[in-house]
């Protein structure tokens, strides 16, 4: 119970409409699972839920972390208890300074204000890791950053704020080769006992980097097939076809 | 009667608002009239041209109408308003010399003493008249000039009479002639030749008594290849009366040099504020107008540079937040009249709380204005439902060689940047306040320390809660 994350029969709606229709899942520290599914699936509505966005309503279900009921909590309290969010498309805030935020950001999560100097020896050495330039630090958040920055500085974020369970929406579209590299031994850096992941892709390309200890397939609101790092191979070669027509996947064929 | 304490009448976050029982040395009937002119011409010892100026002047304002596009202004009641009072009847130039239950009122405001050693000139003025003017030696030896108005036109009369009223005559607008009528006060600052002032003048305008016009008159001549900054600030009582503030400003920047001019309003919202501001720019010169209107009932502001020499820049920024009960209807003014020149205009507006934020724009470039360069961006953010921004910009364009750029845009605290920011464990109010602040930003960095702070904390105080 101390080291899960688990989502029993979510059922979510965004305007009345149900996207997510009971979704199952539990992940535990130390595990990396993958999420992969056809485009509108309800990746990224499961992602936006677990966070709390106010556009996505919860029908029923539950969510829990470490025995916690995550729905009771408002989005920054789910933040400061651990959770993370890698978006998608992570949006700009004008005029905010990065380091700025992300010192409030560390301040939060850690429920004291760090000290000054900790912050900035960190934040060096996280940003060395991903070959982010010091003039990142300048800028405001996000703003005219290249989508693969942008998709860098989720991964810098959660690099600084150390959650417990972290869901990475998409981090790995729009990354060329070496970014891709260069966020995954971010990543890979984290990984450990004490984080569980939640990788959200459509190629396998990201998880030859970060292999996953489970691979699970979204089809129309639900999790409609489990495996191994397998399946992810699989998939890349036939796409989703064999799941959505009968569900049994098509025969692996030969090596050779 | 002892001086209330600012904790005592503190009207919510507007820590301002107090006011103080002073005696008064000067007061005059209510109401715009001639004889209260020759009480203050009198009482003042001006020469006769000044008077006749000022008679003149309440003519023009006693016929001319408010423009048409210059709404919420008729309920104000000219006859209720006292238009000369002071209580002060010199101005000092030692702190100790300013009369102690006044040098109280600045102490609540923070105006303290230290304030002065950062600075290379402090003015106050309460009420009608400046109460203390001084210069730093290092400057006046220089040759700087920095003394009231009024002591300005009686010391040196060439150098005043040459600009005075010569961008701003009080046929200008209505609330310029009422100003020229009942000028009292304000600075009038020369910078010689040559020299750099590189330390700020700065000055306070207090309002302290109930239903009066406050009509400082301020005129900057920078000669040329020399730098100024000049900075004011001000604030009034919370009464349930109103008052009314109209200044006039007139700022001279002849060739090469240089000029900024930052202002931080935050008058109470009792005052109407209608202030006339405008910069003539000779060969090369560069004006800068940095003015924040976080306050008053009702402000009618557009800062305005009148390039008249080759090769001019003139730059605005403007910063208004509209508060319950505010309208701030401010804008900027860039007119061209030589070639060569280039203007920037960057405006942003906050309203919240009901308030209404109204951007008012002139570009004019008339046809001798060759291959000059505008550049115009004005944003606006509303942070709820029941609050209003506006945009009016006017562009008058005779020159075939003019390059003009207008940005506008309107934009609410969006869901998705206030959830990024949260799902970082930051709490709502402190991301509003991120979002808020990031959107003033570009302007605030423009400001002095200090300002910057006190600005960012009141802009924290006025939003408080508005985002549902
Ligand atoms: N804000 C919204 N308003 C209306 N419909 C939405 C909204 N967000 C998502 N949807 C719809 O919900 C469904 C699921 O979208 P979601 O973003 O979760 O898909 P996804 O699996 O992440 O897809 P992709 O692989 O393209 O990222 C889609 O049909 C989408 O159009
Ligand atoms: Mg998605």
């Amino acid at each position: 119970m101390a080291d899960t994350f688990e989502i029993r029969d979510l059922h979510v709606s965004i305007e009345e409409k149900p996207i997510l229709k009971g979704v199952n899942l539990v992940v535990r520290k130390g595990e990396v699972h993958a999420l992969m599914g056809p485009n509108g699936s309800g990746k990224s509505t499961l992602a936006n839920a677990i966070l709390g966005h106010p556009k996505y309503t919860v029908t029923s279900g539950k969510i829990l972390m470490k025995g916690e009921d995550v729905l009771e909590m408002e989005t920054d309290e789910r933040a400061r208890k651990g959770l993370f969010l890698a978006f998608q498309y992570p949006c700009e805030v004008p005029g905010v300074r990065q380091s700025n935020f992300l010192r409030l950001a560390c301040n939060a999560r850690l429920g004291r204000e760090m000290d000054v100097t900790d912050f900035y020896s960190k934040l060096e050495e996280k940003m060395k890791v991903l070959d982010i330039d010091e003039k990142f630090m300048k800028r405001y958040l996000n703003e005219g950053f290249s989508g693969g920055e942008k998709k860098r500085n989720e991964i810098l974020q959660m690099m600084m704020l150390e959650p417990e369970f972290a869901v990475m929406d998409e981090t790995d579209s729009g990354l060329d080769i070496d970014a891709l590299k260069v966020v995954s031994r971010g990543v890979n850096e984290l990984r450990g006992p004490g984080l569980g992941i939640l990788i959200i892709t459509h190629y396998e390309r990201i998880l030859r980097y970060i292999n996953p200890d489970f691979v699970h397939i979204l089809v129309d609101g639900k999790i409609v097939k489990s495996g191994g790092p397998d399946l992810a191979a699989h998939l890349e070669e036939h796409g989703y076809d064999w799941i959505i027509k009968d569900g049994e996947p098509a025969p692996v064929p030969a090596k050779g | 009667m002892s001086a209330a304490s600012p904790d005592q009448v503190l009207p919510g976050a507007y820590k301002e608002g107090f006011h103080d029982d002073l005696k008064t040395v000067h007061n005059v009937p209510k109401g715009p009239t001639h004889a209260v002119i020759d009480y203050v011409c009198d009482v003042k010892g001006e020469p006769d041209w000044m008077r006749q100026f000022r008679h003149r002047s309440l003519d023009i304002f006693l016929k001319q109408d408010l423009p048409a596009w210059m709404p919420g202004l008729r309920d104000i009641d000219y006859d209720a308003i006292t238009y000369y009072m002071s209580p002060v009847n010199k101005s000092a130039n030692k702190w100790e010399d300013v009369p102690e239950e006044i040098r109280r009122t600045y102490d609540k405001l923070g105006i303290a003493k230290e304030e002065q050693k950062l600075l290379g000139g402090l003015g106050a003025q309460i009420d009608s008249e400046m109460a203390y003017h001084n210069i730093q030696d290092s400057l006046s030896k220089k040759g700087v000039i920095f003394l009231s108005c009024d002591e300005g036109m009686k010391q040196y009369p060439d150098i005043f009479k040459e600009h005075f009223a010569k961008s701003i005559p009080p046929e200008d607008n209505k609330f310029a002639a009422l100003n020229s009528a009942f000028w009292s006060g304000g600075s009038f600052v020369y910078i010689p030749k040559g020299v750099k002032c590189d330390i700020p003048l700065s000055v306070y305008f207090r309002i302290n008594a109930e239903q009066f016009g406050q009509f400082e008159r301020t005129l900057i001549v920078c000669d040329d290849d020399s730098f100024c900054h000049y900075v004011e600030g001000c604030s009034a009582p919370v009464y349930t009366t109103h008052s009314l503030h109209a200044a006039v400003v007139e700022i001279f920047v002849k060739d090469h040099a240089r000029c900024r001019y930052t202002t931080i309003q935050n008058w109470s919202t009792d005052v109407y504020n209608l202030v006339t501001k405008r910069a003539f720019l000779y060969k090369n010169a560069i004006m800068e107008w940095v003015d924040g209107n976080l306050g008053s009932k009702r402000t009618v502001k557009y800062p305005s540079c009148y390039m008249v020499g080759e090769g001019a820049h003139g730059e605005i920024l403007s910063l208004a937040s509209a508060d319950k009960g505010m309208w701030q209807d401010a804008g900027a003014k860039l007119v061209f009249y030589a070639p060569n020149c280039t203007g920037r205009i960057n405006s942003k507006s906050i309203s919240g709380h009901g308030g209404r934020a109204s951007y008012r724009g002139l570009v004019q470039v008339n046809e001798e204005a060759r291959n000059c360069r505008v550049q115009v961006n004005c944003d606006a953010l509303i942070l709820d439902p029941v609050s209003r921004s506006d945009t009016y910009p006017v562009m008058e364009i005779d020159g075939n060689l003019a390059t003009v750029e207008h940005e506008a845009s309107v934009s609410n605290v969006s869901e998705e940047q206030l959830f990024y920011l949260m799902s970082r464990g930051i709490k709502k109010e402190d991301a509003v306040s991120m979002i808020v602040n990031g959107f003033i930003e570009p302007i605030v960095k423009e400001l002095p320390m200090e300002f910057a702070v006190e600005i960012n904390r009141l802009i924290n105080l006025q939003m408080e809660g508005s985002v549902g």
